[in-house]
């Protein structure tokens, strides 16, 4: 049970964590993904690093859809955006990997305000669909700008150099990507304790009281575009120097709907669940490769399985989620630390 | 005529018989929307499953196209009354937006299921149309798209007629505009919304059919849907009118952006309405205006 919390300042009240216990936890995860590239062979480095990519994305995504009620499938498209960026500056300027990195996330949060310019007029499922329209027209673009963009051949990358030191191996790339990633989710979570993120849940939980306290709408909402699509500039930049090579199906629709759904398992509106949800939803497909791997001996052709049971399981999460616990991962985590909060004296 | 506007006229025809298809389809988003409320993503995944229905009946087990068009189209209301029954009624009150990720979700999981059972490669189906060409004077109609034509000339009047006379369409009218007080009149609210579905994905289930007649059928072909989506947003979510004309037009602008920008711009045209009609016109051209109160 948890006892002697008491709060002796505004500030205290008001941190990020609150209690011992959460700065344990923090210390445990920091410790962690120290220590991860140094026990962690070849493979499952190349999944943390693209756990960490997406865990970026997702947490994008969270703030405008999560936090703000803005629904977008227009997240890979935006990603796209992002490693384009990323992409040409590096073919045809040359210019060093942060500077990349940071015009592809200022870039696509222009794309993004763009493309969230519908939500002065329509919002809830036709908003979601204005960016499926949105998305759709951007891979065309990518497509068939051909001067820019090499069409459906695309981009292919020469790895990045980080002040001097190349970013060859996954190795490298890690050290360079969880702490951008780090920021960007302490960056949410900040953001949330300002007045912008405050209007922004406003808006989320009822957009008309919401003008009516005076919060500028449109404003607002373009703005949680903008920051939004940052993140996922940001993302699809660290993507182009992960895979190296970007061509217009790197990004395609239903990568959308898998970060819409990774919010939705890991749990819509925390930080955390942005989190969990981009892991879980990352590493699931892995898992089944290997159960699927383990069952070969037992089952005829289990390879050709692997891609339909994904699809299979993928779906059912989405609706499982929704339909057995609509808050996700998030909330089975908050249960079990009020478990804890109160244990040995209630069950 | 001259040759150009002869071709001008063929292709207008052409797009105009996938429009048609477009149309039925619509109907089915349309439907479903009206009674529910939920926009049913997964129409496009039961379309799918009513053309693989449909090859499984007619090559799998060698049935007649008679007896196998009509299988399909209810094995998709099946699916449909399942769907509904299992998923969607527990969602009852929920968010738009999470009624939709629902649809979402069940159209993965339709598609998973059908690549595990026929595999990803695309198919043909089993000829059941004649293949002698039309001439319309000069003008060469290709005989499935003169046949989906029809289908929709014979189904959407069949469904405003429905709407208007039937009891079951009147019922879900009354739904529509007002479930408390549907109820109060003695209506079954659950059952309409089962009966919606039900119709809405057979109706899904047959433009599978049709379409899969048309181009072959693979796991993929949902893609059609994601088409006429734009139909019923450009139409009104709620009109059958709207659904039929503006599934004409969509396909008919397909059509000519096709043959005359070239294939790439197709998808582009179509999203480009979508974006036009919903910045002048939210709601559709049909559709009924949504009045917020606080």
């Amino acid at each position: 049970m948890r006892i002697a919390t008491a709060k002796q300042s505004y500030s205290s009240d008001e941190a990020l964590l609150r209690t011992n216990t959460q700065w344990a936890w923090m210390g445990i995860l920091a410790l962690a993904l120290l220590a991860a590239p140094f026990l962690l062979d070849g493979y499952w480095l190349y999944l943390a690093c693209l756990v960490t990519i997406n865990v970026a994305s997702a947490t994008g995504l969270n703030i405008l859809t999560g936090f703000t009620g803005l629904v977008s499938l227009g997240q890979a498209a935006f990603m796209a955006v992002g490693a384009y960026t990323v992409a040409v500056l590096q073919r045809d300027v040359g210019t060093p990997f942060l500077f990349n990195l940071l015009a592809a996330g200022a870039l696509t949060a222009i794309v993004g305000v763009l493309v969230g310019l519908p939500s002065l007029r329509v919002k809830g499922l036709y908003l979601a669909i204005a960016t499926i329209a949105a998305s759709f027209i951007l891979h065309f673009v990518f497509v068939n700008w051909q001067s820019l963009t090499n069409g459906p051949s695309g981009i292919s990358l020469e790895p990045a150099t980080f002040f001097g030191a190349p970013l060859t191996s996954n190795f490298h790339l890690y050290w360079v990507f969880v702490p951008i990633t780090a920021l960007m989710v302490l960056g949410a979570a900040n953001l949330f304790r300002t007045r912008i993120g405050r209007a922004f849940i406003a808006i989320r939980d009822r957009d008309i009281s919401a003008e009516v306290l005076g919060i500028p709408l449109l404003r607002y909402k373009l703005l949680s575009f903008a920051i939004s699509s940052f993140y996922a500039g940001i993302a699809g930049g660290m993507w182009a120097y992960f895979f190296r090579v970007v061509t217009p199906e790197s990004f395609p629709f239903i990568t959308s709907i898998f970060f819409l759904a990774a919010i939705i398992v890991g749990g819509m509106g925390t930080i955390l669940g942005g989190i969990v949800g981009a892991v879980f939803m990352t590493l699931v497909p892995e898992l089944l490769r290997f159960l699927v791997e383990w069952a070969s001996p037992f089952v005829p052709n289990a390879g050709t399985l692997l891609s339909p049971v994904r699809t299979v399981v993928f779906g059912a999460l989405i609706v499982g989620f929704l339909v057995f616990e609509p808050q996700g991962m998030a909330e089975i985590i908050q249960r079990i630390r009020r478990f804890f909060h109160l244990w040995p004296f209630r069950k | 005529m001259s040759d150009e506007l002869l071709f001008f006229t063929e292709v207008s025809l052409a797009g105009l018989g996938s429009g048609a298809l477009l149309s039925i389809t619509a109907l089915a988003f349309v439907l479903i929307y009206k009674a529910t409320r939920v926009i049913n993503l997964a129409v496009s995944e039961i379309l799918m499953l009513g053309g693989y229905l449909f090859f499984a009946a007619a090559a799998g087990f060698g049935l007649p196209a008679w007896i196998a068009i009509p299988l399909a189209i209810i094995g998709g209301g099946i699916v449909g009354a399942i769907v509904e029954r299992g998923v969607i009624r527990p969602m009852l009150g929920e968010s738009a937006i999470s009624v939709f990720m629902v649809t979402v979700g069940l159209g993965s999981v339709l598609v998973g299921l059908a690549e595990l059972t026929w595999g990803t490669d695309p198919r043909t189906l089993p000829e059941f149309m004649s293949n002698t060409p039309i001439f319309l004077g000069d003008v060469y109609l290709s005989p499935k798209i003169a046949i989906a034509m029809a289908v929709a000339a014979v189904v959407v009047p069949l469904f405003l007629l429905l709407f208007r006379f039937w009891r079951g369409g009147v019922a879900l009218r009354a739904t529509a505009t007002d479930q408390a007080a549907a109820y109060s009149c003695g209506i079954n609210v659950p059952g309409v919304f089962s009966l919606a579905w039900i119709i809405g994905c057979a109706t899904a289930a047959g433009a599978g059919i049709l379409l899969g007649a048309i181009g072959g059928i693979s796991p993929a072909m949902g893609v059609f849907g994601l088409s006429a989506l734009v139909v019923v947003i450009v139409g009104g979510l709620d009109s059958v009118a709207g659904a039929l004309i503006g599934g004409l037009v969509i396909g008919l602008v397909e059509a000519l952006a096709g043959t005359y920008l070239g294939g790439e711009f197709k998808m582009v045209t179509t999203f480009g309405i979508l974006i036009v009609a919903l910045m002048i016109r939210p709601y559709g051209l049909f559709g009924t205006t949504e009045i917020e109160r606080l």
